[in-house]
Order: structure tokens, then sequence, then C-alpha cells
């Protein structure tokens, strides 16, 4: 029986008090969704007074001109794309913050991943060459096999083994002491 | 070879950041130069019920420089201007954003080095003309298009360089 009041209870704080949920929020605009596809493409405009800043951030007096222009331009019907046009036909690409790829803008774009790929080939080559400094050259790979050899039969303090002919250095000098 | 490669790569990135900073950040090409001027019809600042519309020079080479009167480096070009200018072509200002009604007075007071300057209140004007500064001065030539783009005040060097030979060369 007390399960079941608390579950009452429980449900009731679910029913949404008069008065408190139902105040209307202020709008901050008649249309909220000509203000939410205005901030969606000034996230990608440039500020163009205030430069690294995008549109939908600046509070710089010719970004809310340049908003309410926007705003005008979406209220008579214009597409997003058109909007953007008739802003690069006065102010440039400089107004988009992500350029159109052209002749022009090739190095912009290019030379990112240019600049990533000679990194990569440089570290590549430094490794290759540190590499290859590793292993010595001028002990031939039968004198090597050789030494492998002795070093796996255990015997190396043999006398008349064949490390005193050369292929370990260090050996023979103690012998010669 | 090898050993001078650091020493070249500093110095040609030194190179590009010396020449990086005489660049003007504020100097964006503007895609208007040679498109035509855009149309307005605005009121004559300190001439009530006048208005100005670049229709009225159709045929005229004419500079529009555009101004506002909190704009310092604009009300000192306006001393210059008339003297560099002199008749060769008309300048016409176009005032940005005059919200407290200062340019008239201010025009009065000082000398106005405009044939006209016009009142773009609230700035809508000078967003077609791809504004971003203030002093800006296009030159626009007899068929209303938009021949150059000047950002910053014009000096008697700018004028000599830039605005001359294109003025010549529009047989202003």
């Amino acid at each position: 029986m007390s399960r079941c009041f608390g579950l009452i209870l429980l449900l009731a704080c679910l029913i949404p008090a008069p008065g408190v949920g139902s105040v209307p929020a202020v709008p901050n605009a008649d249309d909220p969704a000509l203000e939410a596809r205005l901030s969606h493409l000034a996230e990608d405009l440039r500020c163009v007074v205030c430069q690294n800043e995008s549109l939908a951030e600046s509070r710089a007096s010719l970004a809310l001109d340049l908003r309410e222009e926007i705003r005008e331009m979406m209220r008579t019907g214009m597409s997003d794309d058109a909007v953007v046009a008739s802003l690069v036909a006065r102010y440039g690409d400089f107004v988009l913050y992500r350029p159109p790829v052209k002749p022009l803008t090739y190095v912009l774009w290019g030379g990112p991943p240019a600049f990533l790929l000679l990194g990569i080939a440089l570290a590549l080559a430094t490794l290759h060459r540190r590499r290859t400094l590793r292993t010595p050259s001028d002990v031939s790979p039968e004198a090597l096999r050789e030494a492998a050899q002795l070093l796996r039969s255990d015997d190396s303090n043999h006398p008349g083994s064949p490390i005193a002919s050369g292929v370990a250095s260090r050996p023979s000098h103690q012998e010669e002491r | 070879m090898r050993r001078w490669a650091p020493l070249l790569v500093f110095v040609a990135l030194g190179v590009f950041l010396y020449f990086g900073l005489y660049l003007n950040p504020k100097e964006v090409p503007s895609p208007l130069v040679g498109r035509p001027a855009p149309d307005f019809t605005l009121p004559v600042v300190g001439r009530p019920g006048e208005t100005f519309s670049p229709a009225e020079v159709r045929g005229e080479v004419w500079l529009l420089n555009i101004w506002a009167p909190w704009c310092s480096v604009c009300l000192e070009e306006h001393k210059h201007l008339p003297r560099m200018v002199g008749d060769r072509v008309p300048v016409y200002g176009l005032t940005w954003k005059d919200l407290d009604r200062e340019a008239a007075p201010m025009l009065a007071r000082n000398g106005s080095p405009y044939v006209a300057a016009v009142d773009d209140r609230d700035g809508r004007i000078a967003i077609r003309f791809g504004v971003t500064v203030t002093p800006e001065t296009f030159v626009i030539d007899r068929d209303g298009m938009i021949r150059m783009k000047h950002v910053g005040a014009i000096t008697p060097a700018v004028w000599q360089t830039k605005f001359e030979p294109l003025l010549k060369e529009l047989g202003a």
C-alpha cells in the first residue's frame, strides 16, 4: 500500500506545475527557423572588419549590419547558396572561412598536405639512414655466420678457434697480451 | 650542402616573414573592380530634400569616397583631397553610419571636399560596395563601372602612383 502511494507521488512529480514551465520565453527574433539558418551560415563567414572572428561571433557594428542584411535576403526567399554568393560578389572569397579550390588557392589547400608528405618522407629517409648505420658493413656475411655458429657451440675459449683469425677483434687483442 | 640546409631554410623563412610584415591585411582585393557600381538613391547631407544617384554622373569619371564623421583619418584626408584632385574629377562622398548626425555641421564647419555627400545612415549601401573600413575610395568610369578601390587615406604618393595613371587611362 505504501509502495503504491510512493508510486503515485512519483508520478505526480511528472505533472508540470501550472505557471512554472509554461512561461513563454521571449523570442529573440520573429522567425526562429530563419535565425537558426542565419547562425549556421554566419559560422562559416568571416567578419570583414575583425578578420579573425566569424560573422556569428562578432559584435562589431558591421557584423551586426551584415547579419541584418543576410536576414533580409533570407526573408525575400533567397537560398543559403544565393546569400553566400551575393556576399562573395561584394567582399570576395575573403568572407568565406572555407575558400573554394581554384588556381589561386592551390597553394593554400595543397600546401599543408605537401608539407606533411615532405615531413614524412624526410623522417623515413632519416630513419632508414640510421638503420643502415647501425649494421657494420665491414664484416662479411660469412664471418657473421661463423661467429654465430661459434657462439652457439659455446667453446669460444678453445685454443685455435677462428676467433683469432680476425672475426672479432677484441679476443685477438687479449691474446696478444 | 647538408650543413647549410638549416641556414638556407631559415633565410627563406626570414624573407617571407619580412615581406609579410609589410602586407596590409585590410587590403582585400575587391571583386567589385570591373563590375558596375551598385545603384542607389540617397539624401544629400546638409541639403534637405535633395538626393543623389550614380545615374546622375553617368558619362563622367568620378570618385566615391566612403567616410564617417567618427573617422579621424577621413577628416585628415578631407584637408588634402581637394588639393590633390583639383578639378580633374568630381568627388562624391558616402557618409557611413552617421548615427549622431554630425556630418552636416562638420562639413559646413570644415569645408566639404565633395560635390555632394550622401547619407548612408544605416550602412546598407556601404555593404553593397563591400566596404570594410573608412576611408575607402572607388574610381568609377564613364560607363558606371568600378575601376579601382583604394583602402585607406589617399596620400600624395598614392594619388601620384595609383590614381593619376588610371585617370589618365580613363581620359579624365
